[in-house]
């Protein structure tokens, strides 16, 4: 078992490392604080072929693994939560569900031009009666002739309104069991920008990721073609499942990120910071604090290093995300609050990116499976 | 049309500087980054390939881990990667350094030599007029901006107040400034491409007309006495004078020291 990254990866690092402090960290605080999407950046990103990272090249992408992608997101995240969440919902949630369970066809049409980043992608499975208990969503498809009609409507979509693709889960038959009971069976679609009866709802206000594009979908007779059907019909929710075990481990590199981005501008505050003659990085109670925080980000790492090379070399990476999701996401809470009391009356000011990435991790605890929903995953394993 | 870019590997200065018992840099110690002024001269020949589809080399001397470098190069677009690298060719200075990039050059068929105006380690500006100088080549040195237009190539030569536009006809040599362009970043797939191709490893006998009298430490005519680290001044002198005894105390302290 070996620990340490090999030269590609070290270089790959190198690279998001340098791109975020260069290009991202100098516009982080304006994002949080204007809520402006961050189109710049994700043309830059789309420039150097980071929104197609873990995509084979013949599909547009970089060839690379979804450890580089995760470790993109990470660097991302150690400058800005919002640019980590882009890249993560447009890979995770949208290139990826195509990868697996789209046609050639449909991977030609709709893989290249996201992978290449001509095109950002969203994914549409909440709504407003319908989050952990996702059997509880109303949208619904009916195909009418040669198209699919849809009506309903998702909520806090990610890349909302920003999004050209969209991956969208929809109600398309009722079944009933031999007791009598009622099955909603799921499909999965692609739904493009600009076809009619697509429009978005409200602007979410949020209290982080502020930069990231929160929105409502709503679908009111809704047409698109037959082939827009993703994958086999009524098998949308492993679909959705199966797309989210990815988004996770994405999720996760986030948090990760933040966490470690609020401790290494704490490790710098508590060296300058002086009270009773001396820095108070010189205090016991401040190093020890540290010393908590660098180990439970290093485990943290750990955990979702493994669920990534898991997604590499596995079919099934449920239990290795949901548990790298769980911990990297307390991880990035508990790190984020603890530096946001170390920096003191600072840390509860604006202008100190502290303050910014406690408000940015909280997310990170309740989407795309809240914390309770990873531990559902993890114990249901060990019950089985 | 055929470009090598001579990269250096430099230490970067924001990890320390380190030194061997001989005073040359101990640069296995160091952290090292690509030289900023080769960096900007590599994008100027990635530019290049871009509008003309021209094929980039580039070649450096140095440790093996100079191996680094020139993935990073092709990372950021490099068709090809040649490394120099021989326990004789160690601890050259500007004239054997130049003198063994040339006996390398003999063996690469080009249209273009680019190499960056210095090297942030030795600051000698040397490197790139030698390597011409001994391979017969024109030289422009100062590179701004370059155009290629047919055989020819058309550059702004930055002085300090002014620049000349100069044509000449290839091949010929071109040394460039890191204020030419920003370099782009690798791309991550190009990283991995990088990681997959192989690098050329040339020996002090792979390489071309070159005497061996010429390389390495004995072979350079530089002979460093002594070298140091930056030596951190005291906290000084403070005076509380008028302005005009100020003025008097700093002159006759200036003429004291033989400043003036």
């Amino acid at each position: 078992m070996d620990f340490s990254l090999d030269k590609k990866h070290e270089m790959a690092r190198s690279l998001f490392k340098e791109f975020a402090e260069t290009e991202v960290k100098p516009l982080a605080q304006e994002t949080d604080e204007t809520e402006a999407f961050p189109a710049e950046t994700v043309a830059k990103m789309a420039k150097y072929g980071f929104m197609g990272i873990p995509v084979p090249k013949e599909y547009g992408g970089q060839g690379c693994d979804p450890l580089t992608y995760v470790m993109c997101v990470e660097e991302l995240s150690k400058v800005c939560g919002t640019t980590g969440v882009i890249v993560s919902a447009h890979t995770s949630l949208c290139i990826d569900p195509i990868m697996t369970y789209g046609t050639e066809e449909q991977k030609k049409k709709y893989v290249i031009p996201l992978a290449k980043g001509e095109k950002l992608g969203a994914f549409g499975l909440t709504e407003p009666g319908a989050g952990t208990d996702a059997q509880g969503c109303q949208t619904k498809a009916v195909l009418d002739g040669d198209e699919w009609v849809l009506n309903g409507s998702k909520c806090f979509i990610t890349n909302g309104k920003v999004g050209d693709v969209y991956i969208i889960i929809a109600i398309t038959s009722v079944t009933e069991d031999k007791r009598g009971r009622k099955k909603k069976n799921f499909s999965a679609f692609i739904v493009e920008k600009g076809t009619p009866g697509f429009s978005f709802g409200t602007k979410e206000k949020k209290m982080g990721i502020r930069g990231s594009s929160t929105y409502e979908l709503i679908f009111e007779d809704c047409r698109i073609p037959k082939d827009a059907l993703l994958g086999p019909e009524g098998k949308g929710f492993p679909i959705a499942m199966h797309t989210l075990d990815g988004g996770r481990i994405g999720i996760a590199a986030q948090a990760l990120g933040i966490a470690e981005g609020a401790l290494e501008r704490t490790i710098e505050y508590t060296k300058e910071r002086k009270q009773f003659g001396r820095a108070i990085a010189a205090q016991q109670n401040t190093q020890f604090k540290l010393a908590d925080m660098a180990a439970r980000i290093d485990a943290a790492k750990f955990l979702v290093y493994r669920a990534a090379m898991a997604k590499a070399t596995q079919k099934v990476y449920s239990i290795e995300a949901a548990k790298a999701k769980l911990f990297a996401a307390e991880t990035a809470m508990a790190v984020t609050t603890e530096c946001v009391q170390l920096f003191g009356g600072y840390g509860y000011i604006r202008e100190y990116d502290v303050e910014r990435m406690m408000r940015d991790a909280k997310i990170t605890e309740i989407y795309e499976g809240t914390s309770e929903v990873q531990r559902m995953v993890i114990s249901g394993a060990l019950l089985r | 049309m055929k470009i090598v870019v001579c990269i250096k590997q430099v230490p970067d200065t924001k990890g320390g500087v380190k030194f061997n018992p001989d005073g040359t840099l101990d640069r296995a110690a160091m952290l090292a980054i690509m030289n900023p002024d080769d960096k900007a001269g590599l994008e100027a020949a990635l530019r290049i390939k871009e509008e003309t589809g021209a094929e980039v080399t580039v070649l450096t001397m140095g440790l093996p881990k100079a191996d680094d470098v020139l993935r990073e190069a092709m990372a950021m677009g490099a068709d090809k990667a040649i490394l120099v690298t021989d326990r004789v060719l160690g601890g050259a200075d500007t004239w054997a350094t130049s003198s063994t990039i040339a006996g390398a050059l003999r063996n690469i068929d080009y249209d273009l030599v680019i190499t960056g105006r210095q090297a942030i380690d030795g600051d000698t500006a040397q490197v790139g007029p030698q390597i011409a100088e001994h391979l017969a080549l024109p030289v422009i040195s100062y590179a701004a901006d370059i155009k290629i237009e047919g055989e020819n190539v058309i550059v702004k030569r930055q002085y300090e107040d002014r620049y000349h536009m100069l044509k000449t006809k290839m091949p010929c040599l071109i040394t460039a400034l890191s204020e030419l362009n920003t370099p782009r970043y690798m791309s991550p797939g190009g990283i991995f491409d990088a990681y997959d191709k192989e690098v050329t490893v040339w020996g002090r006998a792979d390489l071309k007309d070159l005497d061996d009298a010429n390389i390495g430490l004995a072979g350079s005519p530089t002979k460093i006495a002594k070298a140091s680290d930056k030596v951190r001044k005291g906290a000084g002198e403070k005076v509380n004078l008028d302005a005009a005894e100020s003025v008097n105390y700093i002159m006759s302290k200036l003429t004291e020291k033989h400043v003036i």
